[in-house]
């Protein structure tokens, strides 16, 4: 509101009187820090700053002044003004970070609500030991070799030294395919793959093969007609029996923890001799639980070994039915029941769970075991 | 094969503490295992023998009840009686002088049931008379045991007279190892484990009484089957003499029942020397006793009362007027020992091993006699089993020895060269020559050294040992695998996985990791699974593989398709409360070849095995086996995010049956075309026909509601099935890299209005061949029918994506483009631009 100007006096003037500028400039920055909310700002910087303020008002009696006057009036004015724009500022940004904070905390939601809901797949744990097993002797520099899995009878028997009246034929129950006299079978393990890898293969020889095979047993809590096995083949010049020891034991530390070792015990099976059963030092108790019922293991029954396969050296019958001469090169070849090694390596308890394909179980052990 | 400890001790000096574990450990070391030591009777604390003094009928009583006086020993009398104990017996079976096995009060018997002096029927019982079953000696509850006049004196200990307390061994003998189905043959590793001599019963000639009537001839008419064989003829003999008791114990406790004199004499001889044998009523035989082949047609019933057609590979022991037995598998009925049996005919001959395992195979009939001679016999037992069997019947059973007959045909010597060093050579491992004679000595080898190979004669009993590596296994096995160092070999650098197993892998770990679960079915299908997928008649799926002895009547085929064991999967899972499940498996099937049998073929190829069979012989074996592609499939219901607080939930659909080939074709840069098809189970209007470079690989969609409702599944429940071994083989074999375009892109969207026959996937088609190199992606992200754009059309929306590789599109070029493909679009499909 302009007062009357009668002498061109500034000190007439007195909306540009320091007294009243000073007096307006409090006005503003106590309502700028009153102001609790940007909204709240926004109106404050209208009423302080805005062209009906009252610095504003006084700024247009500026014109009216005589030039002497104008130059005191307006750097009067002007400091004013920007006393008010600096706190403004500082107030804008303090309302702005409460703003964002606010917002923040406004969006919290409960985090402990999320959870693995969607369908999550998985492997059957009989696949991913078969490519664990695999990769520790591909590493070795293995390769791992497949047959089919209806196959020759010569291919499962004659070849591996198990002729057609040969004990170990009924020994082994074996599916029949076709008529009985068809000439194939359901192997019985997977042995008739060294016979391949003999005949396809260049030597030396290195492979590992994990397979499916049949045999003619109902399903129960420890048996199943059809279950996996893996394999190991070696044929070079100067092979040993301490060398398949050296594989075994280091084949039992990659799956069973450092220090496991394995022994052997005379056995017999066609394709190998001299042959033997493998037994895996318990890798649990590690053979603490031998005579110490206070330290029973459930793992190995107390006993501190677990009985895991079969092995031995090639019989030369078989690297003669191959092709191959015994006086030059000598073998060796070891096997393991997959679903047994699972079964104590993991704690299942029943054959039937890796056989039912119920989600609950397979889920457990994700992609790998 | 069951050991008693007890009878080891016959032929073998064991420790006198050893017990039956020290025992089995013995046995491990030279590679026997033991799989169990079982107690002969589990009784415990005073077991005496007694004599019944007198016996006094309780009366008024339900039952009959004996109130007994039972001379038990000075020792084990009571203060107001000595030496007698008043004892109440149900049992009626003894007499007043008999002499009976006493429980005293504090015995424990089998059962963890300890005998106490009680009071009943009004009397007091001060210990009990035992039956055989109540000390766990067998089943015979016939009533108690009445030990031979004057065999024992009242008060002795009863545990050595009943064998009670013997540790027997249940061990496990490899089919190569024939020797060690015998107390000879483990007594002979035992006494090589302890490093003592044995007394080998099977080198004892029983001395028989000279020859006293008239005995029955034998012969063999084919010397190869039946290289010896020896018959002993018995006259006099009493049908009702019982067996001893330690015989019955003994067989008792190898599990073997007894029958009568005759026959449990037979089976003991064969238990403590390996040797079979079998006993004729020999009245019931006329003429010559002879092995030969059997006639075809000719027919036997066995002892176990089974008639069998036999065939003329059969071997028999046979008289004149026909088949008696088949050799060494079982005796014939007409000719078996009865209780009127007087003359006996003791038949001990060495067969063939491969001739009684074809046909113990052939008749499915596995007897103690055929399990030994397949293993193979040692063949100097013959006659000195018969002469032992003789002795025995003569001393038990009051016969006398009428004569003996036999033939025999002299085998081959055998004799293998050996080197000395081959066993250090296998073995990585250096045993010294006198270790390695010294082993085959104790084994029964014959050795006569020299400057190189040795030769080196086994021993009758271990027809196994024929070529040098067989001795190696005996030094390995005697001289321990513990001794043998441990050596990891070098293998030659390997090339790690193949590209295909390479692949197969990636595409289970690509599945899992869309959310689906891998199962792994058995192979095996039945003709009602085929017909639940409601496959034609013709469907190559029903030429499936037929198992000649499958487990289940039901599945006797191989599968053909990985979907029926997939569906019982996912059934069994939403039986056991599961309704999201995502199922896949990754296997082979067999596909029968063209011509193929489901029954195979007959007189398949067999190579020999002496060398390495020719290609087409090795040809001639691969052709005999059905396909045997790799297969994936997966069946898929239920929710594939589930509904909850976050929203609502996404079900599985015939789309994510396609898509679920088309991404793993994606990850493995297979290229999949995708095309209506029809072929069950799948729902006509709902199937994907697949194919990489035109070759159908497989469908995917919904299954039909018909075959949903055949198996009980969820409605709307997906399924796909694909030759995996194709996409595998058109897999990309290096990725190569894309350019990545750092200019600006430019997004337009269009929305054709089509017919409904138009496949959006032609219309996609056409876009991207008109749209030109500037389009970079389309896909179709909408679909919409309704009255706004007419009956029988379908408006697809799709989203445009253009770049440059070399500059920043102007909004001309993008409009020429987009002109272009709809134009296009036109053109082909009738499409129109919905405004």
């Amino acid at each position: 509101m302009s007062a009357p100007n009668k002498s061109f006096d500034p000190v007439e003037v007195s909306t540009l009187s320091q007294e009243n500028i000073d007096e307006n400039v409090a006005n503003a920055i106590a309502a700028i820090a009153g102001a609790n909310s940007l909204d709240e700002l926004k109106e404050v910087r209208l009423a302080h700053t805005g062209d009906r303020s009252p610095l504003a008002l006084a700024n247009r009696e500026i014109g009216a002044l005589p030039p002497a006057a104008k130059a005191e009036a307006g750097k009067r004015i002007g400091q004013a003004r920007g006393k008010v724009n600096q706190c403004l500022e500082v107030r804008t940004l303090e309302l702005e970070v409460l703003r964002d904070q606010l917002l923040l905390i406004e969006e919290t939601v409960d985090v402990t609500m999320a959870a693995a809901t969607v369908a999550q797949g998985a492997r059957h744990p009989l696949t991913t030991i078969q490519e664990q097993i695999s990769d520790v002797f591909l590493a070795l520099g293995y390769e791992l070799a497949e047959g089919p899995e209806i196959e020759a009878e010569w291919f499962n028997f004659d070849a591996l030294n198990i002729a057609p009246d040969h004990p170990a034929r009924t020994m082994q129950d074996t599916f029949f395919a076709g008529n009985e006299d068809s000439g194939i079978v359901l192997r019985t393990h997977t042995s008739p793959v060294q016979i391949r890898s003999m005949l396809k293969r260049e030597l030396p020889i290195y492979v590992v093969c994990p397979g499916r095979v049949f045999r003619t047993d109902e399903l129960d809590a420890t048996h199943s007609p059809v279950f996996h096995q893996v394999e190991a083949l070696v044929i070079d010049r100067g092979i040993t029996l301490a060398d398949l020891k050296g594989t075994l034991d280091h084949f039992a530390q990659s799956m069973f923890g450092e220090g496991i070792v394995t022994r052997l015990r005379p056995s017999y099976f066609p394709f190998t001799e001299p042959s033997a059963e493998v037994d895996l030092q318990c890798f649990v108790c590690r053979g603490a639980s031998i005579d110490n019922p206070e330290a029973a293991c459930r793992t190995c029954r107390s006993e501190g070994w677990i009985e895991w396969g079969g092995c031995g050296m090639v019989n030369p019958k078989v690297l003669v039915a191959c092709g191959i001469d015994p006086d030059e090169y000598t073998g060796f070849a070891f096997g393991m029941g997959l679903e047994r090694t699972l079964m104590f390596r993991h704690g299942i308890t029943d054959m039937r769970d890796m056989v039912e394909g119920d989600i609950r179980f397979t889920r457990a052990f994700g992609l790998g075991v | 094969m069951k050991a008693p400890v007890s009878w080891l001790r016959d032929f073998v000096v064991i420790p006198a503490d050893a017990t039956g574990r020290d025992v089995a450990e013995l046995l491990l070391k030279v590679g026997f295992e033991v799989e169990g030591v079982d107690s002969v009777g589990d009784v415990q604390g005073p077991l005496v023998v007694g004599r019944v003094i007198s016996i006094e009928e309780l009366p008024d009583l339900k039952k009959p009840i004996r109130w007994c006086q039972v001379e038990v020993g000075a020792a084990h009398g009571n203060a107001d009686t000595p030496g007698i104990r008043g004892i109440v017996c149900g049992a009626r079976n003894f007499a007043e002088g008999d002499l009976v096995v006493v429980a005293l009060p504090g015995t424990t018997l089998p059962g963890d049931f300890t005998i106490a002096t009680r009071k009943t029927y009004g009397q007091i019982s001060d210990g009990m008379i035992c039956s055989a079953r109540e000390i766990g000696l067998g089943d015979e509850h016939d009533g108690i045991i009445i030990l031979p006049a004057d065999s024992a004196t009242p008060g002795d200990d009863a545990f050595p007279i009943l064998g009670l307390g013997d540790q027997v061994l249940d061990i496990a003998v490899t089919p190569d190892r024939g020797y060690a189905l015998s107390i000879r043959g483990l007594a002979r590793e035992l006494s090589i484990a302890l490093g003592v001599e044995m007394t080998d019963p099977g080198q004892v000639l029983a001395e028989l009484p000279a020859a006293a009537g008239e005995a029955l001839a034998c012969a063999s008419d084919d010397t190869q089957a039946c290289d010896l064989f020896v018959l002993q003829t018995l006259t006099g003999f009493d049908p009702k003499a019982p067996t001893p008791d330690f015989i019955k114990s003994r067989l008792a406790a190898v599990g073997v029942r007894s029958i009568s004199l005759a026959v449990d004499v037979t089976n003991y001889v064969m238990f403590e020397l390996g040797q079979p044998l079998h006993a004729f009523d020999a009245d019931k035989i006329s003429g010559t006793v002879r092995a030969r082949r059997a006639v075809a047609g000719e027919k036997l019933e066995t002892l176990d009362h089974v008639t069998r057609e036999l065939v003329p590979d059969d071997l028999v022991i046979a008289d004149d007027s026909g088949a008696l037995s088949l050799a060494g598998t079982m005796g014939g009925l007409a000719s078996e020992i009865t209780d009127a049996t007087t003359r006996i005919a003791i038949e001990s001959a060495h067969f063939d091993p491969v001739v009684v395992a074809r046909m113990s195979r052939r008749h499915k009939l596995s007897s103690e006699s055929s399990r030994r001679f397949e293993r193979g016999v040692d063949r100097m037992l013959a006659p000195i089993a018969a002469a032992r069997v003789a002795e025995l019947l003569i001393s038990f059973g009051g016969a006398e020895f009428a004569g003996s007959a036999g033939v025999e045909t002299a085998p081959a010597k055998s004799v293998i060269e050996f080197d000395p060093a081959l066993p250090s050579r296998i073995a990585g491992h250096t045993y010294s020559q006198d270790l390695v004679k010294e082993i085959l000595i104790a084994v029964g080898c014959t050795v006569t050294e020299s400057a190189g190979a040795w030769a080196v004669t086994p021993p009758s009993w271990r027809p196994d040992l024929i070529v040098p590596i067989d001795l190696v296994e005996e030094i390995v096995r005697i001289d321990g695998f513990d001794n043998v160092p441990t050596r990891l070999p070098v293998a030659p650098k390997g090339r790690g996985l193949t590209q295909k197993q390479r692949l197969q892998r990636r595409a289970g770990l690509h599945l899992a990791g869309r959310g689906l679960v891998e199962v792994r079915n058995y192979p095996f299908v039945g003709v009602s699974e085929l017909d639940a997928l409601e496959l034609a008649q013709d469907d190559v799926r029903r030429n499936a593989l037929r198992l000649a002895n499958s487990l289940s009547d039901e599945q006797p085929l191989m599968r053909t398709t990985l979907l029926p064991g997939l569906l019982t999967a996912v059934t069994r899972n939403i039986s056991r409360g599961s309704t999201d499940v995502a199922l896949y498996e990754i296997a082979s099937v067999s596909l029968l070849r063209v011509g193929q049998s489901a029954n195979g073929g007959t007189n398949p190829p067999r190579p020999e095995v002496n060398g390495r069979p020719n290609d087409s012989l090795l040809s001639e074996l691969e052709a005999l086996l059905p396909d045997q592609p790799l297969h994936f499939a997966a069946v898929l219901t239920g929710a594939t995010s589930p509904a909850g607080w976050w929203g609502s939930a996404a079900n599985y659909s015939w789309r994510d049956a396609i898509t679920a080939v088309l991404n793993l074709g994606l990850e493995l840069g297979v290229v999949i075309d995708v095309e209506a098809g029809v072929l069950a189970p799948w729902h006509p209007g709902r199937c994907a026909s697949l194919s990489v470079n035109g070759v159908v690989i497989g469908h995917a969609g919904e299954l039909s509601p018909r075959v949903l409702e055949n198996l009980g599944l969820p409605k709307r429940a997906v399924a796909l099935e694909i030759h995996l071994d194709v996409v595998l083989a058109n897999a990309q074999s290096v990725a190569s890299a894309p350019t990545v375009n750092t200019f600006p892109v430019a997004k337009e969207d269009i929305a054709l209005i089509v017919a409904d026959a138009v496949a959006a996937k032609d219309v996609l088609a056409t876009i991207k061949d008109a749209a030109g190199e500037l389009l970079e992606d389309v896909r179709l992200f909408d679909v919409y029918q309704g009255a706004q754009i007419g009956e029988g059309n379908k408006s697809l929306a799709f989203a445009m994506r253009f770049r440059a590789s070399d500059r920043t599109l102007s909004s001309q070029e993008v409009a020429e483009a987009r002109e272009g493909a709809i134009a296009a679009a036109q053109k082909l499909h009738g499409a129109t631009l919905r405004g």
